[in-house]
């Protein structure tokens, strides 16, 4: 076919086919790409805001002559209004309710993960998935109130109603884990799911049973989307709040025992900003020093996670 | 017909394997002789990974798939309700298309079928036994410890080569072992399987008949039943020079011969 040319352009058919093969601008490719760039700007933008907010107003605390830095991080006494501010009470309670989510999340989720993704049929799978996410959709307010009218009651009922105290953190740990649990489940099964099924057809070409090839060769695999799972699990665990704030209780305590009411960082977060406290009293700028701790903390466990992801995993791809 | 059994190490009768409605494979009788090469050959969708998946039951895994008739391993029927499909693979191994070490180290993938069978013996002895007879050895030796996946194409197949035979299997199913390798590559399976078949019989898919006619003894030629068919069955086996050079049915010389689809 001959080429027809017309202006300088070639035709036949592709009217922006151009002669030569100069450089020429592409306006819809670069309207894009600021776009993009614009979206991905945003979200970092937002995170770098609330970190100067969180420090701007957290340096207000740490400069008022009452408090010190290090007494924060030490003291084990959190009463703001005879001026001492340990930040470890909190702290503890935090870390408690939260170690008991994640024993329940970790296992549960785990399991339930491993028994959709290798062993459910498809059918099964299409329901229960579903289903397991719609969980993670209840308002964690109502899972308070299930903490603190069932849970609760149930463990006094167990444990003896001088144990267990109407407030406790085993009670909010243990519904904070079946909150958190389907997050895990749902996570971890997008990734045991994401692991080529060539590695299960070696496993059983080999004799593996199922739960050989399961737990020898797909978690395995999967193991950085498994921690990465438990990672944002544990993250939700430590900034959930609703849930603690009203089944934990609603004020400070020092105690390593699960049973007592206590008050997470959270927790005293909630109740202070919820409060009628002036704008420029003492406590109302320790939520924000609070605030800046936990995000340390979240951040800390997510460089751990990365280093420990990336020393475990196995690359199947 | 009443072949006997030491001569012959997988025998089908009347084999027909579904998925769900779909009749892959239709009526299947032949004999694969111990020690021996079986190439099974034929066009496109023909059945051929079917069949060969059908001797170590890993059609099992696809939901809905079923088997009529018969497979039998020494004389056992495969498919009789008191056997167990994990023993199964563990007698007869298979090699896959592409390439798939686990994700772990060389020495791992070797270990790994022998570690969950109990093995008891000197393990290091034994992935060096399998890596020698897998032609892999002096390739890795001073890398043990590094991925499978830092291994070349050819090189990782000859890995699960290796790793196949760690389980001590007497059949390994081979479907179209070196069909994502380079020429080299493919020449160094080829004499490797040629090692093998002293110890082990081999089954071997193959999509390419100048391969099934250097490497293989017998040859097992699938072609659909009819044009109106999806569905495949073997309609000559023979000694593989008698395949190539005086085939029985005339569809069987078109496509030797080239002259097919």
């Amino acid at each position: 076919m001959a080429i027809r040319k017309e202006n300088g352009r070639i035709i036949n058919g592709y009217p922006n086919r151009r002669a030569d093969l100069r450089k020429h601008p592409r306006v819809r490719e670069t309207i894009i790409q600021a776009l993009l760039f614009l979206a991905g700007f945003v979200s970092i933008f937002t995170t770098i805001g609330i970190v100067y907010e969180l420090g701007k107003e957290a340096l207000l605390f740490f400069r008022t002559p009452e408090v010190n830095l290090w007494e924060f991080l030490t003291g084990t006494s959190w009463q703001p209004h005879i001026e001492e501010f340990g930040v470890l009470p909190l702290a503890l309670s935090t870390l408690i309710t939260s170690s008991i989510a994640m024993m329940i999340a970790i296992p549960l989720g785990l399991t339930a993960a491993i028994y959709l993704s290798e062993y459910a049929t498809e059918r099964v799978r299409k329901i229960l998935k579903p289903t397991l996410e719609v969980l993670a959709g209840i308002p964690t307010i109502v899972y308070g109130y299930f903490a603190l009218t069932f849970v609760t009651p149930l463990l006094r009922s167990i444990f003896g109603e001088d144990v267990v105290e109407i407030y406790n953190m085993a009670s909010g740990g243990l519904v904070m884990g079946i909150l958190i649990l389907p997050l895990v489940a749902s996570m971890s099964e997008d990734a045991l799911h994401a692991v080529p099924n060539a590695l299960r057809e070696a496993a059983f070409g080999l004799g593996a049973t199922r739960l050989e090839v399961a737990l020898k060769v797909v978690v395995p695999a999967a193991m950085s989307g498994i921690a990465a799972a438990i990672i944002v699990g544990i993250s939700r665990a430590i900034g959930e709040t609703m849930i603690v704030a009203v089944a934990v209780g609603a004020g400070p305590n020092f105690t390593f025992n699960p049973f007592r009411g206590a008050e997470t960082m959270t927790g005293y977060i909630v109740r202070i900003s919820g409060g009628d406290l002036s704008y420029d009293s003492i406590d109302y700028n320790s939520i924000f020093a609070i605030g800046l701790l936990l995000f340390f903390i979240t951040l800390t466990l997510n460089i751990i996670s990365q280093r420990i992801v990336r020393r475990f995993r196995e690359v199947y791809e | 017909m009443n072949a006997n059994n030491d001569q012959y190490v997988l025998q089908t009768r009347n084999l027909s394997v579904y998925y769900g409605d779909f009749k892959a494979v239709t009526d299947v009788n032949i004999n694969i002789p111990r020690n021996k090469i079986t190439a099974i050959i034929g066009p496109s969708g023909c059945g051929k990974s079917t069949l060969l998946r059908a001797f170590n039951r890993m059609n099992e895994l696809v939901p809905g798939s079923r088997v009529e008739g018969e497979v039998l391993f020494n004389g056992q029927n495969l498919y009789a309700k008191d056997v167990d499909p994990v023993e199964v693979r563990h007698r007869i191994g298979m090699v896959f298309q592409k390439p798939n070490p686990f994700p772990k180290s060389i020495y791992e993938n070797v270990a790994w079928g022998a570690r969950i069978h109990g093995y008891r013996g000197n393990m290091d002895e034994l992935v060096e036994r399998c890596l020698v007879q897998a032609a892999l050895w002096d390739e890795v030796k001073d890398i043990l410890h590094r991925s499978g996946l830092a291994l070349s194409g050819g090189q990782q197949q000859r890995l699960c080569i290796a790793r196949a035979i760690a389980v001590q299997p007497e059949v390994i199913l081979m479907d179209e072992p070196a069909s994502a390798l380079d020429p080299i590559a493919t020449l160094k399976i080829e004499e490797l399987m040629q090692e093998l078949k002293k110890s082990y019989t081999i089954v071997i898919v193959t999509h390419n008949m100048q391969q099934a006619a250097r490497v293989s003894d017998y040859t097992a030629m699938m072609m659909l039943v009819d044009e109106h068919s999806r569905s495949g069955t073997v309609i000559e086996f023979d000694e593989t020079h008698k395949i190539f050079t005086r085939p029985s049915d005339k569809r069987t010389e078109d496509y030797v011969t080239g002259r097919f689809g």
